[in-house]
């Protein structure tokens, strides 16, 4: 996985909260066999219109916000399926941090395994940031994993954020969770060899 | 010794390393498989050159992608069968058992666990699937998880979590007539919100909960997750139990007796402490329909759809607005005065054997309206197989109802069961969000026997007065 340790650069104001896994990957894209593609797909009901063609209306498709590496968004981002495409999409597309008030805990857990920092600050410093890069295509932000510090080029918005040490670890090194897990091969084949009969009933 | 809850219980006895500041790794159980999530983690154990460490502990099935027409038919949508044929491929290369398309043992995920008693209390379950909060209805602790999370059980049969937090949701007293599980989840969520369990366990407790049976509280339980809950879970009682009883993978004879005992030790103790407590009063819960574009977007049937000026929260008034506009509805619609297109009965939330006789019992003798196309869809082959002996699919068919092959169906519309753009359905799956049952489609969540009723008058009725 690749490490990530800090970000400048453009961001993606979305105005709006719940937005769940349905939207930013359709499951007609699920059957796709592959990790990669994906960033085509991404919130593929919202961008294009029936013929194909792009809605200018949507964000993504707005003249000044391509190559953004930050999403904002309203709070419980990430809600609904377990989809692990929807961090797949938004990492193809580019992304490497989303920040939101609050997200779903499945789609929190996948972004980690994806290289993808969700960064949870409060409501008011998201709508902030939003009224500006809404204003501003060209608005830019640093997120910093290391100092668990967000901020802009002008330092209007300053914020620092909550991150478990082991999550920020493991980020920060790129590292691959399987390979920690089978370094504890032996207690697991330990905790195996002591389960009762029933292996799912409850012993203990 | 401390009171625990329930889900502590099974927590601390499937911890295999702890570290203080730690996700902790915990053994899993069971791990269930299915085409959609599971490719690329096939895909990842083959790169790295490992192979599945309990392939006797792993069960996969195909349901979401399958067609629901008649099995002889071929599959015409060749990006679905590489996606069952890399399963199919999977599981033979790994060791994995399948229940594939043709076998009578197939279905949705979630229902087949219980049906062939993989679902055993105490046990702790994942799969690649958010509604693996089903399982907990016999008391497991059972979670979706993320494809990487598959390939990583697949590798090493053990999980990396922090502990999540517990959330007591106790349904006080006995349902009212006409009150469905559906309906009771639905009120949930709507009290809680969709985000009100995010990081929780929630364990449903309470008389309106005793009093269902295994499927209804399959049904609470599935939608955990539209709650934002990490699982859902019952204790597990004599319902549980007889349930289980005699089912193929569970202890048989004396053995299932010994396990009961087990079994009956994890219930919650006495004095536990819950870290968030949410009480309902079973009396006031009446049938509910979904009028938005997410789960905790609902009312009575009684009720009317909502004003958004009548909200304080901007964002709540923006995305209410924005999910009239996407369903095509006025403010303060009456819910009864809202027409149909379609109706699907089935899915891992209602498409259980007791979802299909309680449709069959609105559908008897009655009129599918003209103006609807209604379609049943049993959750598995078995379930299928059992109705088609008790003649419900007669009882069905004959009041214009499709009778279809066991699978997902237009619960995600990934297969071809799926909703035109701006057509309305009255659904007993478990998502409400734009486009899940196709692009533009409009998708109004309710029980089974709301949806049958719906589907003869062609609007939404209150079942209590059919
Ligand atoms: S029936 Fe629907 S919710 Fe259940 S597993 Fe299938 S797609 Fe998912």
């Amino acid at each position: 996985m690749e490490p990530f340790v800090r970000v400048h650069g453009g961001v993606v104001p979305m105005n709006r909260v719940n937005v769940d896994t349905d939207q930013i990957i359709p499951k007609q894209f699920l059957k796709r066999v592959e990790r990669d593609g994906f960033g085509q797909f991404l919130f593929n009901d919202w961008r294009y219109n029936a013929d194909g063609s792009d809605n200018p209306e949507f964000i993504l498709n707005k003249p000044g916000y391509e190559g953004a590496d930050i999403l904002v968004a309203g709070r419980n981002f990430g809600c609904g399926s377990s989809r692990e495409h929807a961090p797949w999409a938004l990492g193809d597309y580019g992304f490497r941090c989303v920040i939101a008030p609050s997200f779903a805990d499945i789609f929190n857990g996948n972004c980690f395994q994806n290289g993808i920092l969700p960064v949870i600050l409060p409501e008011e410093t998201v709508q902030q940031i939003i009224e500006k890069a809404e204003k501003d295509p060209g608005y830019k932000l640093h997120v910093d994993l290391e100092a668990q510090r967000v901020w802009d080029d002008s330092e209007e918005v300053v914020a620092t954020f909550d991150l478990e040490p082991f999550r920020r670890y493991s980020l920060l090194n790129g590292l691959d969770d399987i390979g920690l897990t089978m370094e504890r091969e032996d207690d697991i084949s330990k905790f195996e060899s002591q389960r009762g009969i029933h292996g799912g009933v409850v012993t203990g | 010794m401390t009171a625990k809850t329930m889900f502590e219980k099974i927590w601390d006895a499937h911890i295999v390393h702890e570290e203080e500041g730690q996700p902790s790794l915990i053994y899993i159980d069971l791990h269930l498989v299915h085409e959609v999530t599971s490719p690329q983690a096939f895909d990842g154990l083959r790169m790295s050159g490992r192979k599945v460490r309990r392939p006797d502990l792993t069960v996969a099935t195909m349901d979401h992608n399958t067609p629901t027409w008649d099995l002889s038919q071929p599959i015409l949508d060749p990006i679905a069968v590489t996606q069952l044929d890399y399963l199919e491929r999977n599981c033979k290369e790994f060791g994995v058992t399948l229940y594939d398309r043709f076998s009578p043992l197939q279905g949705i995920v979630h229902i087949i666990g219980p049906e062939q008693g993989h679902t055993q209390p105490g046990k702790t379950i994942v799969c690649g699937d958010s509604h693996t909060s089903t399982h907990g209805a016999f008391g497991a602790f059972a979670m979706g998880i993320g494809t990487s999370e598959v390939e990583h059980v697949l590798a090493t049969q053990t999980l990396r979590q922090f502990k999540p937090k517990t959330m007591e949701v106790r349904i006080d007293g006995p349902l009212p007539n006409g009150v469905s599980a559906k309906d009771v989840i639905l009120a949930i969520i709507g009290k809680i919100g969709i985000a009100g369990a995010t990081g929780h366990v929630i364990e449903y407790t309470g008389e309106g909960i005793r009093q269902l049976s295994m499927e209804g509280r399959m049904t609470v339980c599935n939608m955990s997750i539209e709650g934002g809950g990490r699982a859902g879970m019952v204790a597990p009682d004599d319902t549980t139990f007889e349930y289980m009883r005699g089912r193929a993978n569970v202890p048989q004879g004396s053995d299932f007796d010994k396990a009961i005992e087990e079994w009956r030790a994890l219930a919650t103790d006495e004095g536990a402490v819950f870290d968030k407590v949410v009480i309902i009063t079973a009396s006031e819960i009446e049938p509910h329909v979904s009028w938005g574009t997410n789960p905790g977007m609902v009312a009575p049937v009684t009720g009317r759809v909502p004003n958004p000026d009548s909200y304080d929260d901007e964002g709540d008034r923006e995305s209410v607005g924005r999910a009239l506009d996407y369903m095509g509805l006025e403010p303060d619609t009456r819910i009864e005065d809202i027409t149909l297109d379609r109706v699907f009965i089935g899915s891992c939330t209602n498409g259980r054997i007791e979802d299909i006789r309680a449709a069959a019992a609105v559908a008897e003798g009655k009129k599918v309206a003209d103006s609807v196309y209604a379609m049943v869809v049993p959750g598995s082959a078995a379930i299928k197989a059992q109705a088609e002996d008790e003649g419900l699919d007669k009882i069905l068919t004959e009041a214009g109802f499709d009778w279809r092959v066991a699978g997902c169906s237009m619960c995600l519309g990934m297969n071809p069961d799926i909703l035109d753009p701006g057509e309305r359905c009255a659904s007993t799956s478990n998502r409400n969000f734009e486009g899940r049952q196709g692009k533009g489609g409009r998708t109004h969540l309710v029980s089974p026997e709301m949806a049958a009723a719906s589907a003869i008058a062609g609007h939404f009725v209150d079942i209590r007065e059919w």
